[in-house]
């Protein structure tokens, strides 16, 4: 089991969590105003990064807020967390294992 | 290498020779210059089509690059449960082209895939289960597809290790029976394979990661890059499960998937007790026992998408929960091994078996919790797709444009769980 850094709380297991997919996908404006295509891009299409990831969680059994982290998913490990509206941060550098 | 045949025979000729005389059932390759088609991942999936390339297609020389060992994938790391019950017309045809080649791979392979079909029955919990079930029985009877509906007593009967007691955790109110579907041998298949293609000439190179896919000045394939040198080749098919996005990405392909965990666990062996396989989607539950006699136990995925290969004790227990709930006489077994593989998930839990945007790029993937059972299916057409630049009928509705064009095959709202 995980244990996940909440930027709220701090280290919490897993089972605590809820995952929200992807981070820092943005919802179209105007979704009307899109080609099939991009609307398929935005809905469906993932980067499904095998490396440092950006996601969501969500502190369900805690805080219940949502957040951000950096997760490389060839080790799950965390890089960092962050709260929502912040921005991604830079890519610690030096080999996480 | 001359192909030695297998029969009863043979066996007790070789017996009698204290079973010294056997050759390497495959060729181990040396990557050459140049293929007419590289198939990407040895597994099940990518093994079948090179040897149905080879076998029913005249497409020249034929290389299957994997890098690590075939079959050490998801292809050695599922639980084998094979069936076509599934609700939407085109599944159904797609899962059942693959049981009927079940039923026959044995002979035309010349190797013991030890398929059994013992039946499969899937366990409803819940008013919601049992009219999805209900459905999906009709539904199936509809596209000549066998599965049948029994009562709690009747599922009893067929399996009679099962607990219908009416105020457990998850009560058993009834389940779909497909008496066609059971289970095969998942290394027999990707060696029984590889011994074909490899009798018909194809290359097959292990510890050979594809790193690179070279692309000429139209921006057609034209070579793979490898931890083994280049290899240039006229189409190039990509059947690497997991890591299929990440494969995909080395020809700027962006595809709808997302990879997770998915886990297995086996009991100590013990004598025949379990007739059947039993599964339950509603709790992650799906159990049968190996001609060894181990309890063979597939759990969930886990939450997060990772390329790791292994997941979270919690999701185990989770399961065995279930299993010790559903089956009391397994409370005390132990569980002797637990490992996980990578599943490549699709938003309609639907796979694709389709042309890329990349001219001469093929991929067959998204096969998620469950394309063991699509092994022979999967690879037939896959095989054909690449050979003729277009699907074949049945996997004509399994693109990537359905995700654009709003022709999802929703198996995943079908199933009606929690993934
Ligand atoms: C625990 C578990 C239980 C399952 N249970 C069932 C079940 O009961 N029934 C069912 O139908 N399905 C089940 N599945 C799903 C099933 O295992 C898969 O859908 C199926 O085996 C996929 O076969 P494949 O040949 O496409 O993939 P794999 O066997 O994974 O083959 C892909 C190959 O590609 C190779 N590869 C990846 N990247 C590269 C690269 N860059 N270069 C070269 N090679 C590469 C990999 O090493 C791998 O060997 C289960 C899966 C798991 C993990
Ligand atoms: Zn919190």
């Amino acid at each position: 089991m995980l244990l996940i850094p909440c930027p709220h709380c701090g280290e919490r297991p897993e089972i605590e969590f809820t995952y929200g997919g992807e981070a820092h996908l943005v919802r179209p404006a105007d979704p009307s105003t899109l080609d099939d295509a991009a609307w398929a891009d935005y809905l469906y299409m993932r980067s499904n990064t095998k490396g440092v990831h950006a996601e969501r969680w969500r502190h369900a059994r805690g805080c219940g807020r949502f957040f951000n982290a950096l997760r490389d998913t060839t080790t799950d490990q965390f890089l960092a967390s962050y709260r929502i509206g912040e921005p991604k941060p830079a890519i610690p550098t030096g080999d996480p294992r | 290498m001359s192909k030695q045949r297998f029969s009863a025979l043979s066996l007790f000729r070789r017996a009698l020779g204290g079973h010294r005389s056997w050759e390497p059932q495959w060729r181990k390759s040396e990557p050459q210059p140049a293929y007419d088609v590289v198939i990407v991942g040895g597994g099940g999936h990518g093994l079948g089509a090179a040897y149905y390339l080879a076998a029913e297609h005249r497409v020249g020389r034929i290389a299957v690059v994997e890098k690590g060992w075939i079959g050490g994938g998801n292809t050695g790391r599922n639980t084998t449960i094979i069936r076509s019950n599934y609700l939407f017309a085109e599944s159904a045809a797609l899962y059942d082209h693959s049981v009927k080649l079940w039923e026959g791979l044995s002979q035309v392979l010349n190797y013991n895939v030890m398929f059994s079909q013992r039946g499969v029955m899937m366990l409803a919990h819940t008013v919601h289960d049992v009219q999805v079930f209900k459905r999906h029985v009709h539904a199936n009877r509809c596209s000549g597809v066998d599965n049948e509906w029994l009562t709690p007593e009747e599922a009893k009967a067929f399996c009679p290790p099962l607990n219908i007691d009416p105020d457990i955790r998850y009560p058993v109110l009834g389940a779909a029976l497909q008496r066609r579907g059971g289970t095969a041998r998942h290394d027999a298949v990707a060696w029984g394979y590889a011994r074909a293609a490899s009798e018909l000439g194809v290359d097959i190179i292990e510890n050979c990661e594809v790193t690179g896919i070279r692309r000429d000045a139209q921006g057609r394939v034209e070579g793979l890059e490898t931890t083994r040198g280049s290899i240039r080749a006229g189409k190039v098919g990509v059947s690497a499960a997991g890591n299929t996005s990440a494969v995909l990405a080395l020809a700027g392909v962006r595809l709808p998937l997302e990879s997770y965990p998915l886990q297995a666990l086996v009991s100590e062996p013990v004598k025949p007790i379990f007739p059947c396989v039993a599964m339950s989607n509603t709790i992650h539950a799906y159990v049968s026992q190996s001609d060894k006699g181990e309890l063979v136990i597939g759990a969930g995925t886990d939450a997060y998408t990772s390329y790791t290969q292994r997941g979270a004790l919690h999701i185990n227990m989770h399961t065995l929960d279930a299993i010790c709930e559903l089956f009391p006489m397994f409370r005390r077994m132990r569980m002797m091994r637990n490992w996980g593989g990578i599943v490549d998930v699709t938003p309609d839990r639907s796979p694709i078996i389709a042309k890329t945007p990349v001219p001469g790029l093929y991929v067959n993937c998204g096969w998620g919790t469950g394309g063991f059972k699509a092994t022979p299916g999967s690879a037939h057409l896959f095989a054909w797709t690449i050979a003729h630049d277009e699907p074949h009928p049945i996997n004509a509705p399994f693109t990537i444009e359905r995700f654009r064009d709003g022709h999802l095959i929703d198996e995943a709202a079908a199933a009606a769980v929690a993934h």
